[in-house]
């Protein structure tokens, strides 16, 4: 149905930490390595080796230079997936129902036998997380790997997002917005995880959380010669310091 | 936005059908005989004609029905709907002035009012994308029911009725440009909001995440220049308002003086549809630093 | 730690290890500063970023130790017990520079205790940094003279580095803080070399970590020298919170071998070919003082080339310097492309015919296992396998995969069967060793010794009781580190994941060249046969040795075109001058290249989705750069540097050193390379900057042509190149544009 479900048990969401990510596209590739033979058809890519390459993913790092008013530019790797909105736009324009959040635990997905690939909802979608497969015609997203984090045929440490699960420096967690004590909410209140364009009213239940303040000036006092070595030579210096010991 | 051909065209056409096929439901045109069955048959036509087009913009077209199932959200399903009931609701006026059997004209009017919901419909789709600003505004279901009834009354060969709508449709369409200019920077997105880093300070794109196409940039970051956008848009509103205008005023009421003005109305509702398209900036844009 | 300093890091070897600590560091808040002169990956993350002019660190380090001294912040007890900065250095007369020795040729040290001399590695002696014996005054007063004179004053070196003298002064505040006020400790006793006991082990939570961005410049090794240093006086290294070493290191030079070259035919090289030299008697050289390798490794122009020197091949080959060769014989390495200095250069040399009529490399024969670009060039290709389809042996002899707290080998094993008429290179070297009859590898009835690469990991024995791998040795596979072969090794390390991992017990996990456990664990565990503690040397008497002969001294005598640079870069205590590259005029900018974390080396290209992410490569200008030349988006920059020019897409990048250019590596591709189109991006826009590199320094006054590397290591100095460049306007290919290679397998069709 593509009526958004009022509230749901569960909101199940990524918080995505800004002052990590090298933006080494690990999770890029692993979440295409996983969803492409995973939940629905493969990711299919066209032209692999021509020209021209292209093909879907679900997820894509961008890369940032942020400059400050005074202060030195900075450069910020930037993941970008589906948010899993709670007011998914991407949801209700969809004709077919083929669009749906889940009432359990939030997750949008795309049924893909009911999908006519119109890509009404991809439009819809401010964030750019939905991309047609051309060769299936049916129209991909991020899944929250709901096929890992259920499946008990999974080693625990695994039930967890492909892209979670690969990043190295543990720049991306998973977790239940919905609980306050979850691991996902304390980042969020502790760091002050944001929405991404919050005037689109999707309500994202992703959170970023922002890069710490760069390139403070040390508040340690500067260091004090000993003494004033050209007055009182190298020898004064070498006594003062073994007078130390 | 990536001007499509297909939806271009189903836009328009199916735009100007039911324009055309309300006309010949309220019965502001009756036709009779063979003559009726060739009018409602070009009715029928452009507007199913039109609809069909959008299927070949559909992934998987066989599915097509399922599009029924979400009218209680979903605008491209009302706008299945409405154009479904539209087009029976009027089947027995065609049936009843192709031969001449003289039904009331009751149902006729209903499917004429139909007509305005179906093209409603089919706008409100592209005017609930908050995510399309240019889009967002009331000015998009006003342009696209201004077509419809212009160009509907064009094709009738209404010439009053014509020109007055005409008129309007330059109205509308200068608003169109008018309003849809400022939509973007009036929705507040920015590079800023899209990553949440203004609060560091400007935003730029660094690397791109891909140097390889993809279907966003395709589909949604359409990069049109400023210099042909405005000769564009002089080309819309001359030709498919104005044009028409001038040639009823100008020209003996013919067959081939609606053809010409009909002829004129379309190639200035194509550029226009093409720059609805094409002007429409998806704020997805934001995230590549293309706008 | 506390604090992590890198410097001219992109991605490193154990990139992942990097990327993990890097987020553990970040989820603690650690404080994380990077010096580069380019802001990206690792370096976007850190919470401080020191743009620094490329070259230039061995001067920034030197200044910080400057201001560390001045105010009298340096680990004193550290230095005494730890370095031999207590040890005399000899004033003067044939000796000059070398350290003190005793009547029994050992180093002492001046007991504070008693002011007497006393053995270095006495128990309970007390070592005095200020002792002046015999005229003979202590390293660490040599150091500390040297490094509080005025030329290292932040304020000195604050123009040629880019970095202000407050900022300096500002790190330099900031290391001391966090390793002296924020000290730690661990309750965890010890006992060290000397014997004396200790009840816990301190630590200093300053860590630092460098990379190519230092050892890929000309005075690299220097500026690595100068780091450590660093480290020493803040008494960080190999204690908590600090610096650490892996298993099988720390091992003091005298534990590693010499080089050895001398060859007879029939008869085996006298020793390994690559090793550790103490001085001038132990260099590469033939009785007429020419080179013995190819590489001109261990020469006087790169003394200590302890690695080879394998971008100097080819051209060495090609030139007949040293000597001709008659087949050049390649292995994993792209040669003709990405991997080479001046690749066009190189390209011709390869093909270059003399005058009569013959090749110059008169054979080529080449182990690759995929169309690189190198392949075209082999006259004999042998096909690999790829790493999922064989057995290779990641041992404690080559980046293996050991951590500070445990000594890691591991394996690879075919994981999917070989679809292909191709084999495994370590077969393939055994086979031809075994047919060539190389005693080794065959028995004595002379057939082969090893069925294969998987059987020689099990089964050979390099000296009694150790072999390649550490772990599941012995009959029933329970010995580590040393033992019997066992012939269901392999099985047990693939049981195991495919590594295995020999612990460091929880005493010997730091102070290891010093801790009396670690040394005992590290016998045991096969990676030397006595226990070899040392003192870290500050003072260099290998590098003084050079010195030495270069001022005249000893028999063995250096050219005298090479005396001037060998006495200023085989300097016994850290020192920094200029990159070589520097000594051009005309060429404004510095040109760098990194590693992109999503691709390795030439051969990620052939990865569908890889290549999708980073199918082209820009020149990155800095914002002055940019405007100066009037660059607008999708413009060519023309970057001339003394040895060509290139012509590329640019792009801007403003969190980048003012006077710096740079690039992703090995993006570029040759056309109809790894099995891509002929028209694919990489080839036709993609680009290196290897082009532009030359192999050899501009001619000298003499007209002699060093080779573009550090002087003392012979690394490849990849990073000292100099450019200018200019707007080259809309273009839609990149130059220098080469001919399609020949292809080897057809063009990839569906993934
Ligand atoms: N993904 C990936 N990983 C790899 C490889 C790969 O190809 N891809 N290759 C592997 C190999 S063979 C190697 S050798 C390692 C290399 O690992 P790194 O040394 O980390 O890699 P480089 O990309 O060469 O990075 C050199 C860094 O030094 C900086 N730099 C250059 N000059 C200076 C300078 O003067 N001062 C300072 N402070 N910084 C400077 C550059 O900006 C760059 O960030 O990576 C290994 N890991
Ligand atoms: N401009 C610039 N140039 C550089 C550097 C730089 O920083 N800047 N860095 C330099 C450094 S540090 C390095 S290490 C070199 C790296 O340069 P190379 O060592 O040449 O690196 P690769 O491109 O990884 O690959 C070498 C070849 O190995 C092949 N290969 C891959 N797997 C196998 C296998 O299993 N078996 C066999 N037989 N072959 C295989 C590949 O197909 C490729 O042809 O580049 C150097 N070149
Ligand atoms: S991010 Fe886009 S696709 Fe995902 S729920 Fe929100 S609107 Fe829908
Ligand atoms: S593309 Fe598929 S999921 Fe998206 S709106 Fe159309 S039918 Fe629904
Ligand atoms: S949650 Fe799964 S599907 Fe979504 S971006 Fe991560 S890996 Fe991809
Ligand atoms: S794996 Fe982690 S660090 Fe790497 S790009 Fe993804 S989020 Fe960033
Ligand atoms: S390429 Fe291999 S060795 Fe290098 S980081 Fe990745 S997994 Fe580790
Ligand atoms: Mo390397």
């Amino acid at each position: 149905m593509t009526m958004l479900p009022g509230a749901t048990e569960k909101r199940l969401g990524l918080v995505v930490d800004l002052d990590t990510c090298v933006g080494c596209q690990a999770c890029v590739t692993a979440c295409k390595g996983w969803n492409d033979q995973g939940y629905g058809v493969a990711l299919s890519d066209q032209n692999p080796y021509g020209a021209e390459p292209s093909g879907v993913f679900l997820y894509r790092v961008h890369s940032y230079a942020v400059q400050p008013v005074d202060g030195l530019a900075q450069t910020i790797n930037f993941p970008r997936s589906c948010l899993h909105c709670e007011d998914a736009p991407c949801v209700t324009v969809c004709p077919t129902g083929a669009s749906y959040k889940r009432v359990e635990d939030g997750i949008v997905l795309v049924n893909e036998s009911a999908c006519i690939g119109c890509g009404l909802c991809a439009w819809a979608c401010p964030y750019g997380a939905r991309e047609m497969d051309q060769d299936a015609g049916v129209m991909k997203k991020c899944t929250l790997c709901v096929d890992r984090i259920y499946n008990e045929n999974l080693p625990e440490e695994d039930r967890e997002p492909a892209c979670v699960r690969t990043c190295p420096t543990n720049a991306r967690h998973f977790g239940d917005f919905a609980d306050p004590d979850s691991k996902v909410s304390k980042l969020v209140a502790a760091r002050g995880g944001y929405d991404l364009m919050p005037e689109m009213g999707t309500r994202p239940t992703n959170k970023y959380l922002p890069p710490r303040v760069k390139d403070r000036r040390a508040e340690a006092s500067l260091l004090a010669p000993l003494l004033d070595i050209e007055a009182k030579g190298f020898a004064g210096w070498l006594d003062r310091v073994l007078g130390k010991i | 936005m990536h001007p499509a051909p297909s939806v271009i065209l189903f836009t328009v056409l199916s735009g100007l059908g039911f324009g055309f096929l309300a006309l010949l439901g309220w019965g502001v045109v009756i036709p009779q005989g063979v003559q009726a069955f060739l009018v409602w048959g070009i009715g029928y036509g452009l507007a199913v004609g039109g609809l069909s087009a959008s299927a070949f913009h559909l992934g998987n077209p066989q599915r097509a029905l399922l599009a029924f199932s979400q009218w209680r959200s979903s605008w491209l399903s009302r706008e299945a709907w409405a154009s479904v009931i539209t087009l029976i609701l009027l089947a027995p006026v065609a049936l009843s002035d192709w031969l001449g059997l003289g039904w009331p004209r009751g149902i006729g009017m209903a499917g004429a009012v139909m007509c305005g919901v179906t093209v409603l419909a089919t706008s409100m789709i592209y005017a609930q994308i908050k995510a399309v600003p240019r889009w967002h505004h009331w000015v998009t279901p006003l342009l696209f029911l201004s077509f419809a009834c212009s160009g509907g009354a064009i094709l009738a060969g209404e010439a009053r009725l014509a020109v007055l709508l005409s008129v309007g449709l330059a109205v509308v369409l200068w608003l169109g440009f008018f309003f849809g200019d400022r939509q973007f920077a009036a929705r507040g997105a920015s590079m800023e909001s899209a990553t949440g880093l203004g609060a560091i300070g400007r935003v730029a794109v660094f690397e791109l995440p891909h140097t390889g196409g993809n279907y966003l940039l395709r589909e949604m970051i359409f990069v049109v220049g400023r210099k042909h956008a405005m000769k564009l848009r002089m080309i819309a509103i001359l030709a498919a308002a104005f044009g028409p205008t001038a040639v009823f005023v100008l020209l003996p009421m013919h067959v081939v003086t609606v053809l010409l003005a009909v002829a004129l109305h379309l190639l200035g509702a194509f550029a226009a549809r093409w720059l609805f398209f094409a002007e429409a900036e998806h704020v997805v844009g934001l995230y590549y630093g293309k706008r | 730690t506390k604090l992590f300093v890198m410097f001219g890091v992109a991605e490193d070897h154990d990139s992942n290890p990097i990327k993990i600590g890097l987020g553990k560091l970040k989820a603690r808040g650690a404080r994380v500063i990077g010096v580069n002169p380019i802001r990206t990956g690792y370096n976007a993350v850190a919470d401080d970023w020191l743009g620094i002019t490329p070259g230039t660190d061995g001067l920034l380090i030197l200044s910080l130790i400057h201001c560390l001294l001045e105010a009298g912040r340096v680990d004193l007890t550290y230095l005494a017990r730890f370095t031999n900065a207590p040890l005399l250095v000899v004033e003067d007369g044939p000796e000059k520079g070398m350290i003190a020795k005793n009547a029994e040729s050992q180093p002492f040290v001046i007991d504070r205790r008693t002011g007497a001399p006393a053995p270095w590695d006495g128990k309970g002696v007390e070592p005095d940094l200020g002792a002046v014996y015999g005229g003979n005054r202590t390293v660490f007063q040599h150091m500390a003279e040297r490094y509080l004179a005025a030329e290292y004053a932040p304020e000195a070196v604050a123009g040629r580095t880019g970095i202000a003298a407050q900022r300096i002064r500002e790190l330099a505040a900031e290391l001391a803080r966090v390793a002296f006020d924020e000290a730690i400790e661990l309750a965890q006793p010890w006992v060290d070399f000397r014997g004396n006991q200790h009840e816990t082990m301190p630590g200093r939570p300053v860590s630092f970590h460098a990379m190519r961005g230092i050892s890929a410049h000309s005075n690299g090794f220097q500026t690595a020298r100068a780091l450590h240093l660093l480290q020493i006086v803040l008494g960080t290294v190999e204690v908590p919170g600090g610096y650490r070493m892996k298993p099988p290191y720390p091992k003091p030079m005298e534990a590693h071998p010499t080089p050895h070259f001398v060859t007879a035919p029939g008869k085996p090289l006298s020793g390994p070919h690559l090793g550790y030299v103490r001085g001038p008697e132990n260099l590469a050289l033939k009785e007429d003082g020419s080179p013995a390798r190819i590489d001109k490794a261990f020469t006087w122009e790169n003394p200590f080339s302890a690695h080879g020197m394998m971008h100097m091949v080819i051209p060495n080959a090609h030139a007949g310097d040293p000597y001709k060769i008659d087949t050049l014989f390649l292995y994993m390495a792209n040669m003709s492309w990405n991997s080479s200095m001046n690749s066009g250069a190189v390209m011709a040399m390869l093909t270059d015919k003399g005058a009569d009529g013959e090749y110059v490399i008169p054979r080529i024969i080449y182990s690759d296992a995929y169309a690189s670009e190198m392949v075209a060039y082999a006259d004999l290709i042998l096909p690999d396998t790829t790493y999922l389809e064989r057995h290779d042996c990641i041992s404690l002899l080559d980046r293996p995969i050991s951590e500070p707290d445990a000594a890691g080998d591991s394996i690879r094993w075919p994981v999917v069967e070989a679809d292909r008429d191709v084999r495994g290179f370590q077969s393939v070297l055994l086979d031809l060793g075994a047919r060539l009859g190389l005693a080794p590898m065959v028995k004595e009835d002379g057939s082969p010794k090893f069925r294969d690469y998987a059987d020689y990991i099990q089964n050979h024995i390099r000296r009694p009781g150790v072999g390649p791998l550490i772990g599941f040795r012995g009959p029933k596979g329970d010995l580590e580190g040393r033992g019997e072969a066992n012939p269901e090794q392999i099985a047990a390390y693939i049981e195991n994941g495919g590594f295995y991992q020999a612990h460091v017990p929880a005493e010997a996990a730091f102070y290891k060249p010093w801790n009396a456990a670690y040394q005992d664990w590290a016998v045991a565990t096969s990676f030397y046969e006595t226990p070899q503690p040392y003192l870290f040397s500050i003072w260099s008497e290998p590098m003084r040795r050079f010195q030495a002969a270069a001022e005249g001294v000893g028999f063995v005598q250096p050219p005298d075109h090479l005396r001037a640079r060998l006495r200023q870069a085989m300097d016994p205590l850290p020192v920094w001058y200029a990159p070589f590259g520097d000594e051009v005029e005309g060429y404004p900018l510095h040109a760098l290249t990194q590693r992109p974390m999503d691709m390795y080396h030439s051969w990620g290209s052939q990865n569908a989705w890889l290549r999708q992410i980073r199918g082209k490569n820009f020149l990155y200008l800095p914002t002055k750069v940019w405007q100066a030349g009037g660059f607008a988006e999708g413009d060519y920059a023309r970057v001339t540097s003394p040895n060509g020019v290139i012509v590329v897409p640019a792009a801007h990048m403003a969190a980048l050193n003012e006077n710096t250019v740079w690039t992703w590596n090995a993006i570029g591709k040759r056309k109809a390379a790894w099995a891509l189109d002929e028209a694919a991006p990489e080839a036709v826009e993609g680009f290196l900057l290897n082009h532009l590199i030359s192999e050899l320094l501009p001619p000298k006054g003499d007209g002699h042509r060093y080779s573009n590397s550090d002087p003392v290591t012979g690394q490849a100095a990849w990073f000292d190149l100099r450019v200018k460049v200019e707007n080259a306007g809309r273009r839609l290919a990149s130059e220098p544009a080469f001919p399609a290679v020949s292809r080897v397998v057809p063009q990839g069709d569906k993934r």
